[in-house]
């Protein structure tokens, strides 16, 4: 066939080179705000506020271990007085004029945001894979109608539904536990996980389980041996989709949680210490949050369109 | 069409008469021990909660002081909402924020699929490099981006005036400019999602349809006008669909960028709930807002997936 200018099919090649131009130039305008939340987290509080912005400055550690201590000031005579900094880090506490007082809530907050997606994702993981399999291959009676509530779920705003939560989780003492979050985390990732795994569950070929079922298993035996492990690319990519949710969820976790099952999101921000221009700890905390959610994206990519449509589009 | 798979039928159920007979539990209840608990929890976690909220919009029930006398107060917590000037503002700052930053991603999002669609080298490497301020938690962007916005040493106000800004301004401390940096960061987030639709949209367009137009020379704007444009349509109604639904609810970006000022001009619906609800305590109002909420969101996903139906039948 004739090239023909313009051609949606074979687009010629300087329209390529132009498309490539524009596009890698968004991409790396759009990247300035990570890269730079990156390089903040390595610089001195000083730095972190100089006027005009700083493109090259001095780095430091000193972000990173103002994220994970508490520290006290102390006067010069005071400082003067103390023995040899014991640690490196305690060398970098000494130089901003303060003392070591003791470690930060900030592990505490990070390992409540792990347990937390990781309960939640397991659980809405292992739920949503049995409805999943059964909407996929039982007559269930109101299929469409079950399928389409639970979708209806997720347009739910949190904040409307979490008045009710809140005063059940305050009746049954569930307000500020690891368990209450799990469970509510849970129930929100069903809608996307029954979706997205009922997606991968169609595209599996029945005639195995049938194959496997005439060999002798039962359905259950047949849905262990067989299904599942042909449908665990779908687990793995609805469990991270469910990971991710419950990692970055505010909302309920500002509202529900005040202190030892607080998750990082609502902690974050308050991170901001002395005077609130704490930048660099606020953005090594930032830093040390997003970046496995930057790696699973990556891992992801194949199937981010099928996760965030709810498995609505496939390609 | 078939990327669209939430459009299209499901695969023909076969009744196996030789299965019936099978060891162990009949189908038929195995179904329904296994979609049971997911039911029971939606039931639990959302159908409850949601009755529960209509019910106390109903009522003057305070949560600050759960031991006092709730009295039924009939509608009278909906006529205060909606004769509220107030909440008309709020709606004013909700409606603003979804119009502008929805156009906005469709539009950058639309023309960056084209783009990435014309496959040049990298592309998808790049592709992925785009996609990546979707994925991160909006509560911890918000915060990052006060860091952007601050005046003196914030890297957005010194781009600005790098590019010949107006020197000194407060994206956030603006009445003028706050409903726009709410704007302006859910597009940065939030354009790679609908470039990733809109982009699934082009290549699911068939060939053939090219390849006919070409044959018949018609020109690059009539086939973007009459071939890509109606083709894509399906998927640009989803991404409208699925942008408004989440910027309807949206929370915890506002609430950490801005927490609804100065003033109240970036105090979206949400915002105004969250204070209701959990500063002033107001319950049984704030119930009221949620359930007017929750009947427009739902009202207009309803008119949107009709929609996507119509367009699909064509």
């Amino acid at each position: 066939m004739r090239s023909i200018p313009h051609s949606p099919l074979e687009p010629s090649a300087r329209s390529k080179w132009f498309a490539g131009i524009v596009v890698i130039g968004y991409a790396l305008v759009s990247l300035i705000p990570l890269a730079w939340i990156f390089m903040t987290s390595f610089r001195t509080p000083q730095d972190a506020i100089a006027y005009p912005p700083k493109v090259v400055a001095e780095q430091s550690l000193v972000g990173y271990v103002n994220l994970f201590t508490t520290r006290s000031r102390v006067s010069a005579e005071e400082l003067a007085a103390l023995p040899p900094p014991a640690t490196w880090y305690e060398g970098l506490v000494r130089e901003q004029q303060m003392i070591l007082a003791g470690p930060s809530r900030f592990i505490d907050r990070y390992s409540n945001s792990l347990l937390i997606g990781f309960g939640s994702t397991l659980l809405s993981v292992v739920l949503g894979t049995l409805a999943a399999y059964a909407f996929s291959r039982f007559r269930v009676p109101g299929k469409d109608d079950l399928l389409f509530f639970i979708l209806s779920t997720r347009m739910m705003p949190p904040i409307a539904v979490a008045i009710p939560i809140y005063l059940m989780f305050r009746h049954v003492g569930l307000n500020d536990t690891h368990f209450g979050l799990i469970l509510l985390y849970t129930v929100v990732n069903l809608s996307l996980s029954v979706w997205l795994l009922k997606g991968f569950m169609d595209e599996i070929p029945r005639e195995y389980e049938e194959a496997a079922m005439v060999d002798g298993y039962t359905r259950w035996q047949a849905f262990l041996k067989v299904v599942l492990p042909q449908a665990a690319t779908g687990i793995a990519t609805t469990s991270i989709f469910c990971l991710i949710f419950a990692w970055n969820e505010y909302a309920f976790a500002l509202l529900l949680t005040s202190g030892s099952a607080q998750t990082s999101p609502p902690f974050i921000p308050t991170i901001i210490g002395e005077g609130g221009l704490d930048w660099p700890a606020m953005a090594a905390g930032t830093t040390l949050f997003l970046l496995p959610v930057l790696l699973f994206t990556v891992l992801l990519r194949k199937h981010l369109l099928r996760g965030v449509t709810f498995g609505a589009i496939r390609k | 069409m078939e990327g669209l798979a939430l459009l299209s039928q499901e695969p023909p159920q076969v009744k196996h008469a030789s299965f019936t007979g099978q060891r162990g539990l009949s189908d038929r209840a195995l179904a329904w021990l296994f979609v049971g608990p997911t039911i029971l929890l939606l039931l639990a976690f959302n159908i409850f909660p949601l009755l529960w909220t209509i019910w106390l919009s109903f009522t003057n029930f305070r949560a600050n002081r759960p031991n006092a006398d709730t009295a039924w107060v009939s509608i009278s917590n909906y006529q205060r909402v909606l004769n509220d000037p107030a909440i008309w503002e709020n709606m004013r700052a909700t409606a603003h924020f979804l119009v502008a930053s929805i156009a906005l991603q469709l539009l950058l999002g639309f023309a960056l699929a084209l783009l990435l669609n014309k496959r040049f080298r990298s592309h998808s490497f790049w592709s992925t490099a785009i996609l990546l301020p979707m994925m991160l938690a909006p509560a911890v962007v918000g915060t990052f981006w006060k860091y952007f916005f601050e005046p003196q040493y914030g890297i957005f106000n010194a781009i600005v005036n790098f590019l010949g800004g107006p020197g000194t301004f407060t994206m956030l401390g603006d009445t003028q400019l706050s409903p726009w940096a709410i704007v302006l960061v859910d597009t940065w987030m939030w354009t790679p999602y609908v470039m990733l639709l809109l982009l699934a949209g082009l290549r699911s367009i068939p060939p053939y349809l090219y390849e006919a137009a070409e044959i018949d020379r018609a020109s690059a704007w009539t086939t973007f006008w009459r071939i890509t444009l109606p083709m894509v349509l399906p998927f640009i109604i989803l991404a409208l669909l699925f942008r408004t639904i989440e910027n309807f609810k949206m929370f915890d970006l506002v609430d950490q960028l801005t927490n609804g000022g100065p003033g109240s001009v970036t105090e979206l619906a949400s915002i105004k709930l969250k204070r209701e609800a959990f500063e002033k305590w107001r319950t049984g109002y704030a119930s009221a807002l949620a359930i007017i909420m929750f009947v427009s969101i739902y009202g207009l996903s309803l008119v949107a997936v009709r929609f996507l139906d119509k367009v699909k039948q064509r």
